[in-house]
């Protein structure tokens, strides 16, 4: 019989997104997006729906994701919710990006990973805010 | 394939004349399987009635598959009668814990003050499993275990042999966080447990009403029951995990919203009751 599988904690994760007022960004073990909530898109600049399963590689870049104080570029592997899924940590920064709507936010962004057992590794989670305007 | 119940109550066992119909014992469901294999789902207090009918013919070896370790899923098996034989050959299989393993689990009800007899002066020793991530056999039968929405680590089962398959999932709340009429099945908890399958046993241990005040309790309402059962394509749900608190008129009240609510798939839901049989062959 065959099914589609996920693991029950990105389940519940993904549950908990849907239901909260923070903006949350969800993605699974590969870092390929598997969903961001309603409070996400206003941010972003873009609905869930529109923006699909996308790779690591291209959310990384596709918000322009810049230093606050400096202006410059934020490379890829200094993002929180790269360094959550590769180095399965937690980390925080305050960044702008440019939504998908053109518009530039200021944000401030925690990721973590997510752990189905102490050693299962089944995704990770980013939650993010605006900093007054940006 | 054959499945009998002898308990399908849920929280709390809850004899007396109001639950005569459906009956008052905690979850237990004996598995055969086509070579006669036992598996037995869960040890609430279903299996002491069950462990005395197996005094006449007892198989050499016992499969136990524990959903969870809440009592009323464990409360039994210091009373199945083939514990204390030291010549069955008894397997438990349970869902693991970051914490501790599940004979240690188990032990803390094994054990004084809960229980006079400590765990490991057990005559037949059982053997403790957790249920492994991929899919295992157990005689002709393939077996999936995956975690689902309760309370505490918690596992549904799946169980198909020769084209028939049977899904147990008797405390799950799938609904929680979760929108069952928009999400994708995939999103659900227990999918992939329940995906398909000729019969489900599901929590159905509240009315709607009820649920509203017992949100993320880890159970399910009628409506969820249902929805859950027909997103996942089942051939019929078999209403499980009687709340102790529901009579057996109320239960059928319950019935009759859930056959209601079923879109004509399948067979309609019916009732779980203590003695029920059903073959899958």
């Amino acid at each position: 019989m065959a099914t589609s599988e996920h693991n029950l904690v990105l389940i519940l994760a993904r549950g908990l997104a849907s239901s909260i007022a923070t903006p949350m960004f969800l993605v699974d073990p590969e870092g390929t997006l598997v969903y961001y909530n309603e409070p996400a898109e206003s941010i972003l600049g873009q609905t869930y729906a529109e923006a699909g399963g996308l790779s690591s590689d291209e959310w990384s870049i596709m918000f322009y994701p810049e230093d606050p104080k400096t202006g410059e570029k934020i490379s890829q592997e200094s993002l929180p919710l790269m360094i959550a899924l590769a180095e399965q940590r937690p980390a925080h920064r305050s960044m702008v990006i440019t939504g998908q709507d053109g518009v530039r936010r200021a944000i401030a962004l925690t990721a973590f990973p997510l752990f189905a057992r102490t050693d299962e590794f089944v995704g990770a989670v980013a939650i993010f805010w605006e900093e007054g305007g940006g | 394939m054959r499945a009998r119940i002898w308990g399908c109550r849920g929280s709390l066992a809850s004899p007396g004349p109001e639950t005569v119909r459906y009956g008052g014992n905690t979850s237990c469901v004996e598995l055969r399987l086509g070579d006669d294999t036992l598996i037995i789902l869960d040890a609430g207090t279903g299996i002491r009635p069950l462990g005395i009918a197996l005094r006449e013919e007892l198989p050499r070896t016992i499969h136990v598959f524990l959903t969870h370790l809440h009592l009323d899923h464990l409360e039994g098996l210091g009373f199945f009668g083939p514990l204390w034989e030291s010549n069955v050959d008894l397997h438990i299989w349970g869902p693991p814990s970051p914490l501790r393993s599940l004979d240690r689990r188990i032990a803390r009800y094994l054990s004084p003050p809960l229980f006079p007899i400590h765990l490991q002066d057990i005559p037949s020793h059982p053997t403790f499993h957790d249920v492994p991530d991929e899919d295992w056999k157990i005689g002709g039968a393939l077996i999936r275990a995956r975690p689902v929405s309760h309370r505490g680590p918690t596992v549904g089962y799946q169980i198909s042999e020769n084209g028939q398959s049977l899904a147990y999932i008797p405390d799950h709340e799938p609904a929680l966080g979760v929108d069952l009429e928009s999400v994708e099945p995939e999103w659900v908890s227990g999918h992939a447990v329940a995906q398909g399958v000729d019969l489900l046993f599901h929590d159905s241990q509240y009315t709607e009403d009820e649920y509203l005040q017992r949100v993320g309790w880890g159970h399910s309402s009628v409506t969820h029951a249902v929805s859950f059962a027909e997103m996942c394509r089942v051939q019929q749900l078999v209403m499980f995990h009687h709340d102790p608190l529901h009579t057996d008129d109320q239960l059928e009240v319950m019935l009759r919203r859930a056959q209601e609510l079923w879109d004509g798939h399948g067979t309609r839901p019916v009732l779980a009751y203590e003695g029920m049989e059903l073959s899958l062959d």
